[in-house]
């Protein structure tokens, strides 16, 4: 054997079979990156399509097959792995522990992972079509008129789902057990709180998927007809199922971000957090609410008046525990002294912004209104509100925050606020106009449309690319920090507090041992 | 100006319609008021936001206060929120309660979803027709120029008088659809197996557009909804003529829809016994109701949507062929059209089907061997 393939295999061991929560963290955000650009290059696909009527670019089948795959890839690839792949970073160095508790479930949970996109991805090249029926896979479109690669998805979901309910219980056990003793619950940074509260939703919340999509399985093979009214079953029981995990997976994909800009806003405001305690209990609210509005989701499918207005209540509370948090989050900023590195740009941008997907979420609390508003682009908007300028940019406010940690270097602050700054424009320009195509009557999830909606929707196309390119400077930023820029402190912040400041930069690869 | 003119006057629109009916008007108020309340929070705390952004920088000089944590502050905004949506909560409750009421009907509609076309049934009367897209083939795929009412058309639009309790009763015959007009301010999703009500009441006659909203598949862009309001003594005119037999009224100009309501039923049989004519009227009816999903050149969209041409169905016994058409493949896209086409039009897109693409069969299919297996089942 030469020494080439010995060191080729001593890499790809040291890879496979590692368990230190750094290796296995980088190895989360490398897999997120990768599926936040297949996932990009699908949406752009998506608007040059959408840029003007008439199929101008893919087929309506091939476009469904899009639309379904970028929600997926979206969720499951890019925003849920980054969010685990910070949780494996900074967990442990926020709680003074050596590593997670179970390291090499923590090796399994993510090497699932690139198996079950390999699976999910390949039904793009399987015979027939790629599942195309929405990331909802609303029955009977997923069973009885299903592709054959539907049943690829569920075996995909399947394997998604144990990655997540490991990782979550992973998580869990370490932040209960493996604490420094000094660190009470509620001395526990809001991150740490955030996710800790995040990994009970998963456990509760992806065991119903598992379910419902293995109810589909046996609705497409045999014979069994939950979902099928001919065999007694009922197409809307689908919908239930998956929105009881749906809706908490929503807060699942929101909940690590505001824990990640309650971290943020403190350290460039040099102030503490304004109400820890609210912000705590306020997440727990938000947990909690979030198992009984699932219903929201289905307002026009005729379910009972008397459900209907209970979940409409429900929905519109809410607004409070989220309103408490922007609150805060403001209070926190009030007389700060503060300071506009990248970070905090996107903190901020995420402050604004989410709340204005909020605001949107309380318009489509009100029943009456969300029959006009219900699967338009009204809804698009919102979503893309609270996931992209919510989710994404706390993520990306996280990777400009921590990235010094990682890699002892400071990011090149220039190209981070060039980053920033474009992103921010055209985030505005490609989700701003898909309210008012919602409210002039543009159902989501088709392929072409009639003449009236040409202009915003050409308006969308050309922001969503400048968004997608744009994401190229972020790539490059982060790859540059890895091998050049100027030397990180071990503080890295001027208003840096906790304990994973209190360790070099770039963090050692074992930290905390006792 | 590019090939589709910005003439519309609804490009740009940016808020919700008023609409037409009791019920849309309320809804438009509602959306204004949760707006408004939406506004005034967001000026109140992006103010705050804006005002430490600008005035508490380090760069100016600002030193960072210490101050944290406030019981009464923080329960007060929690509490007032709390009151604003409680107060919020009414008006839109007393507003789905009117959504809800179906009570005391003055005509009752069934809408059945269908991959991809809507049928309606006058319970009432016993009219009943399908609505299918007229926007023809060649505009979608750009070899023709865009009309300015592209994808805005159907051959049969739903007909209803003005002034009355319309209900509708909602349902679907495959996947799940969602039958919308947002002048109306009317969406219910259409439940394959289950029947859900909805109701309007149009106080204004015109001509109405809505879409589906619901994710049904290839399709989904192509099911437009269009809704005649009529005033009672035009819709009473309507309804007589409906029952005497008349087809109705095609309201779209496109040429293949109006040529296929007069040209077809009306047809002279003895005539339609020349190949290249049932070829001609087969292809018309082929393109438009058939290759949605075989596509244009008979080769489909394997394995959900299969090839005609050359396939063991379009070539083999015409008796399968017929009994295929008439009946439908249940659980997939195909349905029965022996109630969506007359026996004419059958036998001429079989026979066109058996012909074309190069399956040179040389059949002629009869009206009456339609007839005979439609019969027998």
């Amino acid at each position: 054997m030469t020494q080439n393939h010995k060191s080729m295999l001593a890499l790809i061991s040291r890879w496979l079979f590692t368990t230190n929560h750094k290796d296995i963290g980088t190895l989360y955000l490398i897999l997120s990156g990768i599926m936040f650009f297949i996932g990009g290059i699908m949406a752009m696909m998506i608007r040059i399509q959408l840029y003007r009527p008439g199929i101008t670019f893919i087929d309506p089948n091939f476009y469904n097959q899009l639309v379904t795959l970028h929600g997926l890839i979206m969720i499951f690839g890019a925003i849920m792995p980054a969010f685990v792949g910070l949780a494996n970073w900074m967990i442990p160095l926020m709680i003074g522990a050596p590593d997670m508790a179970l390291p090499r479930l923590n090796n399994w949970s993510f090497w699932i992972l690139p198996f079950a996109f390999l699976i999910l991805l390949s039904t793009l090249f399987l015979p027939g079509a790629a599942p195309n029926f929405g990331w909802t896979m609303y029955t009977p479109l997923s069973t009885t008129y299903g592709p054959p690669s539907t049943d690829f998805l569920i075996a995909a979901i399947h394997l998604l789902g144990i990655s997540s309910i490991i990782g979550a219980i992973n998580i869990i056990a370490t932040i209960i057990n493996l604490r420094t003793p000094s660190m009470t619950y509620m001395k526990m940074p809001l991150f740490v709180w955030s996710w800790f509260i995040t990994a009970f939703l998963l456990i509760i919340a992806m065991p119903v998927l598992a379910g419902v999509v293995t109810m589909m399985l046996f609705d497409r093979h045999f014979g069994t007809s939950f979902f099928n009214a001919a065999g007694g079953g009922d197409p809307v029981l689908y919908q239930h199922l998956f929105w009881f995990f749906g809706h908490p997976e929503v807060y699942i994909m929101i909940l690590p971000g505001f824990g990640i800009i309650s971290e943020i806003i403190p350290t460039f405001s040099r102030k503490k957090i304004f109400g820890y305690t609210f912000m705590v209990l306020a997440i727990a609210s938000i947990a909690f609410l979030s198992f009984i509005v699932w219903a929201h989701h289905m307002f026009t499918t005729g379910m009972a008046l008397s459900a209907q207005i209970i979940f409409m209540y429900t929905t519109m509370l809410i607004a409070v525990p989220t309103g408490v948090k922007v609150f805060n989050w403001v209070a926190t900023l009030f007389r700060g002294a503060i300071t506009f590195e990248t970070p905090m740009l996107f903190a901020i941008a995420f402050v604004i912004l989410f709340s204005i997907g909020g605001f949107s979420g309380l318009m489509l609390a009100v029943v009456p209104a969300d029959y006009q508003y219900q699967d338009t682009y009204f809804v698009v908007a919102h979503f893309h509100y609270v996931l992209v300028t919510g989710a994404l940019f706390s993520i990306m406010a996280a990777i400009y925050y921590w990235l010094p940690k990682w890699t002892g270097h400071y990011y090149n602050e220039t190209l981070g606020q060039l980053h920033f700054w474009i992103t921010v424009v055209a985030v505005n320009v490609t989700f701003f106009p898909m309210h008012f195509l919602g409210l002039a009557g543009m159902p989501r999830r088709i392929a072409d449309y009639p003449l009236q909606y040409t202009d915003f929707n050409q308006i969308i196309s050309i922001g969503a690319f400048v968004l997608g390119l744009a994401q190229i400077i972020f790539l490059y930023n982060i790859i540059r920090t890895i091998f050049y820029g100027k030397k990180a402190t071990s503080r890295v912040w001027e208003g840096a507090q906790g304990l994973e400041w209190s360790i070099a930069s770039p963090a050692p690869y074992h930290t905390f041992q006792t | 100006m590019d090939e589709f003119g910005k003439s519309l006057k609804v490009s740009y629109q940016l808020n919700l319609t008023t609409g037409v009916t009791p019920l849309s008007h309320a809804i438009y108020h509602l959306h204004m008021i949760i707006f408004w309340i939406c506004i005034g929070i967001g000026i109140v705390v992006f103010s705050f936001l804006f005002y430490a952004i600008i005035y508490h920088r380090k760069s100016k000089g600002a030193k960072a206060a210490q101050f944290h944590t406030h019981f009464r502050l923080e329960m007060a905004w929690s509490i007032i929120p709390f009151i604003i949506l409680a107060l919020m909560a009414i008006p839109a409750t007393k507003v789905l309660i009117q959504i809800r009421n179906t009570d005391k009907p003055d005509l009752t509609i069934k809408i059945t979803g269908f991959q991809w076309k809507w049928k309606y049934e006058y319970l009432d009367s016993g009219i009943q027709f399908f609505s299918n897209t007229t926007t023809p083939f060649a505009q979608i795929h750009g070899s023709q120029p865009k009309d300015q009412d592209y994808l805005l058309t159907v051959d049969h639009p739903l007909v209803i008088p003005i002034h009355k309790k319309v209900r509708f009763l909602v349902t679907s015959n495959d996947v799940i659809h969602s039958w919308w007009v947002p002048d109306f301010g009317t969406k219910q999703d259409a439940i394959p197996g289950f029947i859900i009500e909805a109701w309007t009441r149009v106080n204004k006659p015109g001509t109405y557009h809505g879409r589906c909203a619901e994710l049904c598949g290839m399709n989904h862009a192509y099911m437009p909804i269009v809704v005649e309001a009529l005033t009672e003594k035009d819709f009473a005119a309507w309804v007589i003529q409906q029952k005497t037999g008349v087809a109705p009224p095609a309201t779209s100009p496109a040429v293949i829809s109006s040529e296929k309501n007069k040209a077809l039923p009306v047809e002279n049989k003895s005539e339609t016994t020349s190949l290249a004519s049932i070829m001609q009227k087969g292809q018309q009816i082929f393109n438009t109701t058939c290759a949605v999903c075989h596509q244009l050149t008979g080769e489909g969209l394997p394995p959900t949507f299969p090839a005609l041409k050359g396939s063991p169905i379009a070539t083999g016994p015409v008796e399968q062929h017929i009994h295929r058409v008439a009946f439908g493949k249940p659980g997939t896209a195909m349905q029965a059209f022996k109630d969506q086409l007359t026996d004419e039009e059958i036998a001429a897109v079989i026979t066109y089907e058996r012909n074309a693409w190069g399956n040179n069969k040389g059949d002629i299919v009869m009206p009456a061997d339609v007839a005979a297996i439609k019969a027998k089942g």
